[in-house]
């Protein structure tokens, strides 16, 4: 139990990173964004998904995570410096690009006709965003953050580093937590026999991470799918 | 006769309109007169859109759109810096040439004018106004007990009178009609034309039409564009009877190109 | 309310929201560059190694040769004491403990650095001569400046009394700086100033060519078969959705299938790019058959439709005109797919590529790291010397995947051209 809480927990927290900066960086670069910044800011920011996770791993835990610590120690509070938000963060920024590339792609599908419709009664540009574009593109920016989650719940490295082995069942987010994947990845680190009941637990978990993220991946295909089906 | 007697609402001013480097506009000035259709006639790309989007300023949505020269709507003009895009657009309605509801249920779409606007105050002003506005539009004994299904599950005539509802749901004094019927089937089409009769009483309305008979049908006054260029305009029984020019006679008689 | 003020406050809602897109955009183009600002700066120094110079005196009475001096009796000779008795003379000791601190100094290789210098320069045998030794890793990083000097001596790991012979040495122009060759040359090691990413270079090498050989040709051959021969049914429309699927499966599953099959049940050696390179073909594979598929359907009906009108055969329409002209688009799927399998770590790590591995691994048979195992097994490490390492090798792998990115968005744009 405390791993599944652990798992998605480190995921609440990188959604909570990545779904406002992922989807409005989205918005910006679809909506407002001149072609110039549009051309130089999205490679860049898809940089950040190109980059292997053992990187964000070595930054969460090198760097991060006892920034937080020397953070909450002025501020009078313990941080393990391994803990379950620095690798949350991390995640975070990793899984940016994943919601801003896929919703810029689904909001620039939604049909001119439709923001003009909503500008031709007065609407202003954020509202016609915020009422038209946005619920026309709903199910694929909802495909894209499921896709997302699925993405961050399967993530190993960067917990493996930087968010501790301790399987906390805990909502403090300053403290270590561990993950399915960690899990996996200490059992099965080193030496071992292969039949032995704790090799058969890891083989266990991994199947289980596999059907969950499969279940996610296959109803966020099929929404982005349905959606696309819609407008072309 | 009725011509002079009536008060001009929007008056255009040599206006040129550039998409890019290419002019798309030349030297433009159109009086259009208030609580009357005008009809705007012409070949495909002669400008017809580009002008009407003049009029609500559409054209500052396209990046590449420069527009010269003055618009003025009840002796104001619409072209300068200060003037506020949101509330010209608000006295200036827009129908477009193919439906565009937004994915919501027809009440909302009618309803999410007023609430922008913050024309209604509780949910008994609103329900009033959508009920008038959908019956300005004609449309409401075919939705009434229907309000909360989506408004893209109406067929395509009852969509564009949606969208003119969704037009007259924030009391415009101006509607613009972008071919309004180019998409629809010819009921449909007689359905919207009576409509347009009707709503003249009260509204200054534009219409972009590519039927001569829909023009003769509906409008008191008629403009011909080629090219980017006004060639004729007139009353439409002058044109349509008895053009000055030899272009619009030959286009109206379908001699053209 | 009145108008205007209603009007004001919608004003204020669009420029806040404005500025919410241009804050999130700003901040995630920051992450990148504080993240590239962050390793380049740590790792720059890896590409420097201090030197310490010390007078050594080849004094062959002291390497116990037997018969003639030659390269072939030098290799033999131990020459442990010879090297201690110079390095001892660099600073006076007053008893063993700081003999050992001056010791400490030095790499512990520096009796093979010695020894080397001496087999390329024969000729110095039973002279004094300045050679530049490696220093240890502590005293590396002070000389970087990545230790601070003015902690207690307790808790610094460089005592007093190193750090007076430190300056003695500096004062005396003795400490250099030269390229850290090693950094590219050796194998995996304890001792940081040592350790080098020549193994796990060659690790990534074999596992990504062995990657590339299992998973291109299927890849290829499977999109053909989907995209072009297959017939559109129910079956077709599952493999498609299945592969979709995979694509976006966790790669430690992946792991966990290497592991299971290719070590448990097929007994493969363990640690090695042979196993690590099966393991990620099947993660890349539907990564590859994706793109593949998308620029076979790109390719214009109407070139099959001229093809099959001049009287070839499907097979030769689609391998004479087809693939060929989607073939830029194949190899640009292609390599970011193994960019992607080059950067992979957690299935490597399931496979048991974490061992030590110091020999640099002359075949996909032999055990090894590769570039982002080294990563994750330095940064466990305490010593401050593999900080700048790990960010060194992480430097290495950006570079090369920004060069694969490079060629896959070239290839690709070549691509497009064509058909605009
Ligand atoms: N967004 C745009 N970008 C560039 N050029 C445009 C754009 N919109 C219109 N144009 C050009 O401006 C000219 C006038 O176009 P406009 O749409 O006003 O014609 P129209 O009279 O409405 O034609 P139709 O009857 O086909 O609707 C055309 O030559 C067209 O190519
Ligand atoms: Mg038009």
């Amino acid at each position: 139990m405390p791993l599944f809480a652990g798992t998605a927990f480190i995921a609440l927290i990188a959604m909570c990173v990545a779904v406002p900066i992922g989807l409005f960086s989205g918005i910006y670069l679809a909506e407002y964004a001149s072609t110039k910044v549009r051309k130089y800011s999205k490679p860049i920011i898809e940089i950040l998904a190109g980059i292997p996770t053992v990187v964000y791993g070595f930054f969460a835990a090198l760097t991060v995570g006892p920034f937080f610590r020397t953070l909450g120690e002025s501020l009078g509070l313990t941080v393990s410096s391994e803990s379950a938000l620095a690798a949350g963060l991390i995640m975070g920024v990793m899984i940016i690009p994943y919601i801003s590339s896929l919703s810029d792609d689904v909001i620039n599908s939604v049909p001119q006709s439709l923001r003009e419709g909503s500008y031709a009664i007065g609407a202003t540009k954020s509202e016609t965003i915020k009422k038209v574009v946005i619920p026309a593109a709903l199910p694929g920016i909802i495909g894209s953050i499921l896709l997302a989650v699925s993405r961050a719940i399967g993530e190993t490295m960067i917990v493996v580093m930087a968010a501790g082995l301790a399987a906390n069942l805990t909502i403090n987010p300053l403290e270590s937590t561990t993950t399915i994947t960690t899990q996996i990845v200490m059992i099965l680190v080193g030496d071992q026999e292969f039949d032995s009941p704790k090799t058969q637990a890891a083989f266990a978990l991994g199947l289980t991470l596999f059907i969950a993220t499969l279940i996610l991946n296959y109803i966020a295909l099929r929404v982005v799918k349905k959606y696309r089906e819609k407008y072309d | 006769m009725e011509l002079n007697n009536s008060k001009i609402k929007i008056k255009a001013k040599n206006l040129n309109v550039y998409y890019g480097k290419k002019q798309a506009l030349f030297d433009i000035n159109l009086d259009i007169n208030q609580k009357e259709v005008t009809a705007l006639i012409g070949p495909s790309g002669c400008g017809k859109s580009t002008f009407i989007r003049c009029i609500n300023r559409m054209n500052d949505v396209i990046d590449i759109c420069k527009v010269e020269g003055s618009v003025e709507i009840d002796g104001a003009e619409i072209n300068e810096k200060n003037v506020d895009v949101v509330t010209l657009r608000e006295k200036v309605g827009m129908v477009f040439q193919k439906p565009n509801p937004f994915p919501k249920s027809i009440y909302d779409n009618i309803a999410y004018g007023p609430i922008i606007h913050g024309a209604a105050e509780n949910k008994d002003q609103m329900d009033n106004i959508v009920e008038t506005s959908l019956k300005k539009a004609a449309l409401w004994d075919e939705v009434k007990d229907r309000l909360n299904e989506p408004g893209t599950s109406l067929s395509g005539g009852q969509q564009q009178r949606l969208c003119i509802a969704r037009a007259l749901s924030v009391n415009p004094e101006v509607i613009l009609m972008d071919e309004p019927c180019s998409a629809l089937d010819p009921i449909a089409t007689a359905k919207i034309e009576e409509l347009i009769d009707d709503l003249k009483k009260s509204y200054t309305i534009v219409i972009v039409t590519h039927s001569m008979a829909q023009a003769v049908r509906v409008s008191q006054k008629t403009g011909f564009f080629h090219l980017g260029k006004i060639i004729e305009v007139d009353s439409t029984e002058k044109i349509f009877k008895n053009p000055a020019n030899k272009m619009t006679q030959d286009y109206i008689t379908g001699r053209f190109g | 309310m009145t108008k205007e003020q209603r009007l004001k406050k919608r004003y204020r809602a669009e420029k806040r929201f404005k500025m919410y897109g241009l804050i999130s955009v700003s901040l995630a183009v920051i992450f990148v560059l504080i993240l590239v600002q962050n390793i380049f700066s740590k790792g720059s120094s890896a590409f420097s190694r201090t030197m310490i110079e010390v007078a050594v005196n080849y004094d062959s009475s002291l390497l116990e040769l037997e018969g003639p001096i030659n390269q072939n009796s030098l290799k033999d000779a131990d020459f442990y004491d010879l090297a201690v008795e110079s390095l001892l003379k660099i600073y006076p000791a007053k008893d063993s403990k700081e003999e050992r601190q001056i010791l400490r100094l030095f790499s512990p290789d520096y009796e093979f650095e010695i020894k080397d210098f001496l087999i390329k320069n024969p000729n110095k045998i039973d002279q004094i001569v300045p050679v530049k030794i490696t220093a240890s890793d502590d005293i590396d990083q002070l000389n970087k400046g990545n230790f601070p000097r003015d902690l207690p001596e307790d808790r610094r790991r460089v005592s007093n009394y190193q750090l007076n012979i430190y300056d003695n040495l500096i004062e005396k122009e003795k400490i250099d700086k030269k390229f850290n060759n090693y950094l590219f040359t050796k194998g995996d090691s304890r001792d940081p100033e040592l350790a080098g990413i020549g193994g796990s270079l060659m690790g990534s090498f074999f596992t990504i060519i062995i990657c590339l050989i299992l998973s291109f040709p299927i890849a290829i051959m499977a999109s053909i078969y989907l995209e072009e021969f297959a017939p559109k049914n129910k079956i077709t429309d599952f493999i498609e959705i299945n592969i979709n699927n995979l694509a976006a499966v966790p790669s430690i599953v992946y792991g966990l299938l290497g592991l299971g099959i290719l070590l448990s049940v097929m007994e493969f050696p363990r640690s090695t790019p042979l196993v690590a390179g099966i393991t990620l073909s099947l993660m890349t594979l539907p990564r590859i058959i994706i793109p593949c598929r998308a620029s076979l359907k790109a390719v214009p009906p109407s070139i099959r439709e001229a093809a099959l009108s001049v009287g070839a055969s499907k097979f030769q329409t689609v391998f004479h005109h087809v693939v060929p002209l989607a073939m830029p688009g194949t190899l640009s799927g292609t390599i970011i797919g193994l960019a992607q399998a080059l950067g992979e770590t957690a299935p490597l790590i399931l496979i048991g590529m974490v061992a030590f591995v110091v020999d640099i691994p002359s075949s996909p048979v032999d055990p090894s790291a590769s570039l982002p195992v080294q990563v994750y097994l330095w940064s466990e490490q305490a010593e401050r010397g593999f900080v700048e390492k790990t960010s060194a090798t992480i430097m290495m792998l950006l570079g090369f995947l920004i060069v694969m990115n490079f060629i896959a968005v070239y290839l690709r744009q070549k691509f497009e051209k064509k058909w605009n």
